[in-house]
């Protein structure tokens, strides 16, 4: 592999690390927090992608698409949240699995009726869609560079929030203790619909923002909802910092096991990954619950 | 044949920097009913986790029977002969009295790799586990679906789980815990037909049953046991009344 | 009264667990009659798919509505054992050998086995991993394993990759040519009898027992002296051996297998199934799996978007209708064994 190969290779796992940890971040919170796993946790970013994909094919910007399909995203997660999702913090896990799931097949046909089954186009804008030359010559498409940057950046946002603030507080409050939550005077529902709203708003981020890079279509969310699974699972369900640190190295494990190994392997490295971390700690890198 | 079946020797605990168990050491001598007393948050719960393996100790070291178990599993150290009642009730909820004693008796028979023969028709199984349910007076309701028994019941039910499992030592978390006076006092009964055939380590705040079953006491303050003796000299104890029982009233 | 009721109990347990069974596998026999004398091969079609969808789900209800853990892998169990026949197949039609050592085969008799210890192997290996965790972790890891299995046969350029693996040559059981639909989905229906029958052995069992204890309090289990991984895992591995079972059918009777055969989602239905069914009974998923095919059936011929609706029922179903359709007439212990509940 040559160098600037591997700086480029370098550059894709880290990014797909930092869009693997938008996805992941909203499911881990809400895991942690409320209890409930998420299948639909892909419909959001399938949301996010097409609300985009729709405003720019309306106006030609993608900067109002992003500031109108984020919110869009936020809106839908918090409806789904009002309307159906928090009757289900208390029921079974497998109960949450059933319900997510019919959630997916009602999402896939409602975008299916109003879309269409053909990719809808969205492009990068104008001013990141050419490369941009790094150090010792190597090109990047400065779109996926700019994904990186806001990853990172939301990152950095969501560290500070959670705890530095009282915000953060609250979460991490309800997430240890409800009872003492609610009796400090925290409105737990409140905090729960708000949490849920943030994860659907980054999982709506991530889906537009892989828009321009894959495809705009049905079913877009569910293979990046697998891969975001698998980090939530190595990273220890409930913890951001997991999330984190997992999505970078499954990113990266992803990137470079399919450049380096056939097929066949490659695309079974992440789940080899997981299964030997899990051997090692069942609970995942960094455990919330005990 | 006399000496102790359960010996506990420096035990220490911790959760977060706070400290459960505190260099504890007792002894259960066989045959003997040993109650263990003391305020809420004694440590007396964790305890007897860690005596029948579902915490593991910090230090110390724990023998049953003369061979160390500080490290076995719990699982392991049931088949040796420790039987625990939960002092929240544990039971199966969805099988019927008969099928919760059943499975403990198959437990301590093993074979649970067996796929075709019906085990609530197995008297090798139901025998053993009728005859438990009938010391413990349970026997006319060995048919009932365990969470339509009543709480006092399903207490006699976890009871007689603990003895279809042939233990040589019965751990017993508060058997009384939010029984009635009546429930109370047939279990004391109960309990006090059972003293002469097993090894039993009591947790119990119903003083009245303590002294009318224990043969020793011990007082657990702070994670360590500070008096042991028989009931007459720790109801006389000093520390015993400051630390404990003046709480009481 | 206790005994009174205690009988009741029994003789309900009886017409649940015996007699209705039966009477549902007598009904599913009369199908290819009865496309006969409608002239309707669609029909036998909808029917053969039932039952294969009722072998996968049974396998899986075993462990999901018996013991308590909910797999999200079942499909691809189900598609180990398909790729397994359909491969062997394979080799045996252009005379070629699996990874140049082991010849194929068309004879059912060797291949299907051979389908379900690779599924059973399969779900051993990943129960190992999977069920030293609990709850959440263990319905993640499960999916992720089935997208492990999925990608790995989009991978494998050599039996197909995307487009899948077309069944050239013919199979056979023991001289039984079971090409002929209604030969094969009596064959298909006899290995759905078989399966039910030993499933409704096995969890009265004492290894049943154990698993369904495990469901319903793994605490009090350990305090029993039992340890309830290799409990857990080997009744993975029999459900998977029984998936792969399912699988190989399937691969017989499309004579055509996919990796779309081992998308998630169809893990997904597979609950659905067991869950419409009623999971508290052995064979209350075969009766989920027949309407599940005729929803997806019939559905489509009302509206082009059938995945809403259906998607709206299983809503439904988890939010008013937790025993399932046996729920509807009243039959006992369509709930479960306490188990799902993690």
């Amino acid at each position: 592999m040559s160098p600037s190969l591997f700086v480029e290779q370098s550059l894709n796992g880290v990014q797909l690390g930092v869009m693997l940890f938008l996805m992941a971040a909203g499911l881990t919170l809400v895991f942690g927090i409320m209890n409930l796993i998420n299948l639909a946790h892909g419909s959001l970013y399938m949301a996010g992608a097409f609300f985009a994909a729709t405003v720019f094919q309306l106006t030609d910007s993608f900067t109002l698409a992003v500031l109108v399909a984020v919110p869009a995203s936020a809106l839908v997660g918090a409806f789904v949240e009002w309307a159906v999702l928090r009757r289900f913090y208390q029921r079974s896990h497998l109960d949450q699995v059933l319900v997510t799931f019919g959630l997916i097949l009602v999402f896939n046909d409602v975008v299916r009726m109003i879309w269409g089954v053909v990719p809808v186009p969205l492009s990068p804008p104008d001013a990141l869609s050419g490369p941009v030359h790094l150090f010792g010559g190597v090109e990047y498409p400065a779109f996926r560079l700019a994904i990186l940057a806001v990853g990172a950046l939301v990152a950095l946002g969501l560290y500070i929030v959670v705890s530095h603030t009282r915000v953060g507080m609250w979460i991490r409050a309800g997430a240890s203790d409800r009872p003492m939550a609610s009796a400090l005077g925290v409105d737990v529902e409140l905090v729960f619909s708000l949490v849920f709203s943030a994860g659907a708003a980054l999982a709506g981020l991530a889906g537009l923002m892989a828009g321009p890079i894959t495809a705009v279509q049905v079913g877009m969310g569910e293979p990046i909802l697998i891969l975001a699974l698998v980090v939530t699972v190595i990273g220890g369900i409930g913890s951001i910092r997991g999330a984190f640190v997992a999505a970078l190295i499954i990113g990266i494990g992803d990137t470079f096991g399919r450049v380096l190994l056939p097929p066949a392997l490659g695309s079974m490295v992440i789940f080899m990954l997981m299964a030997a971390i899990l051997a090692w700690r069942p609970k995942g890198l960094f455990p919330v619950h005990g | 044949m006399s000496g102790p079946i359960l010996s506990i020797r420096g035990l220490e605990k911790r959760f977060a920097g706070i400290v459960a168990t505190n260099n504890l050491s007792l002894d259960v001598q066989a045959g003997e009913t040993h109650a263990l007393i003391g305020p809420n948050g004694a440590g007396k719960t964790t305890l007897i986790a860690q005596l029948q393996g579902e915490l593991t100790p910090d230090g110390g070291a724990i023998s049953f029977d003369g061979a160390d178990i500080t490290r076995e599993p719990a699982w392991r150290r049931a088949r040796l002969g420790i039987a625990r009642s939960f002092q929240i009730t544990s039971v199966f909820p969805a099988f019927t009295a008969l099928q919760n004693v059943a499975l403990a008796a198959q437990a301590r028979e093993r074979h649970g790799f067996r796929f075709f023969k019906n085990a609530s028709a197995d008297s090798a199984l139901t025998r053993p586990a009728m005859e438990a349910l009938t010391t413990i007076g349970l026997d006319s309701r060995a048919d009932i679906v365990a969470e339509d028994l009543s709480h006092g019941e399903r207490r006699q039910l976890e009871l007689a789980m603990a003895l279809a499992m042939k233990p040589k030592l019965l751990l017993l978390d508060e058997p009384m815990a939010g029984m009635g006076r009546q429930d109370g006092q047939r279990m004391t009964k109960i309990l006090a037909g059972l003293k002469q055939n097993y090894a039993i380590l009591l947790v119990e705040h119903d003083m009245d049953a303590v002294f009318a079953l224990a043969d020793r006491v011990s007082v657990l303050v702070a994670g360590a046991v500070i008096a042991t003796g028989d009931p007459a000299a720790i109801r006389s104890d000093s520390a015993v009344k400051a630390a404990y029982l003046g709480h009481k009233g | 009264m206790a005994e009174t009721k205690a009988t009741l109990a029994k003789a309900d347990g009886a017409a649940t667990r015996v007699f209705a069974p039966i009477v549902l596998l007598a009904l599913l026999a009369l199908a290819p009659t009865l496309s006969n004398a409608v002239d309707n091969p669609f029909l036998i079609r909808l029917f053969t798919r039932a039952v294969i969808f009722a072998m996968a789900a049974v396998a899986l209800n075993v462990v999901l509505g018996y013991g308590g853990l909910v797999s999200l892998m079942h499909a691809g169990l189900a598609g180990i054992g398909a790729y397994a026949v359909a491969i062997l197949a394979f080799h045996d039609y252009d005379g070629s050998k699996f990874v140049g050592i082991f010849p194929g085969t068309g004879n059912l008799a060797i291949s299907i086995p051979l389908a379900m210890i690779l599924a059973g192997l399969g779900a051993a290996i990943t129960g190992v991993v999977s069920l030293r965790t609990s709850g959440a972790y263990f319905i993640m890891i499960t999916l992720a394993f089935n997208q492990m299995l999925y990608y790995f046969f989009v991978a494998l350029q050599k039996y197909g990759g995307d487009d899948g693996l077309q069944i050239l040559g013919s199979l056979d059981f023991f001289g039984l040519d079971v090409s002929k639909r209604a030969t094969f989905y009596y064959f298909a229906l006899a290995a759905l009898t078989v399966e039910t029958a030993f499933f409704a052995l096995l969890v009265e069992s004492r290894f049943g027992i154990i698993l369904r204890a495990c469901a319903q309090n793994e605490r009090r289990v350990v305090a029993l002296g039992v340890p309830p991984l290799r409990y857990k895992v080997a009744a993975f591995a029999i459900s998977g051996a029984a998936a792969g079972l399912a699988g190989a059918m399937w691969a017989t009777g499309q004579q055509f297998v996919s990796p779309s055969d081992l998308s998630w989602v169809r893990s997904g239905d597979y609950i659905v199934m067991a869950v419409l069914g009623g999971m508290g009974l052995v064979w209350g998923p075969v009766l989920g799996a027949i309407v599940y095919v005729l929803l997806e059936a019939f559905l489509p011929a009302w509206t082009q978007f059938w995945q809403a609706p259906f998607g709206v029922v299983v809503i439904l179903i988890v939010v008013f209708l937790r025993g399932g359709l046996l729920d509807l007439v009243g039959a006992k212990g369509a709930r479960g064994n306490g188990g799902g509940r993690g």
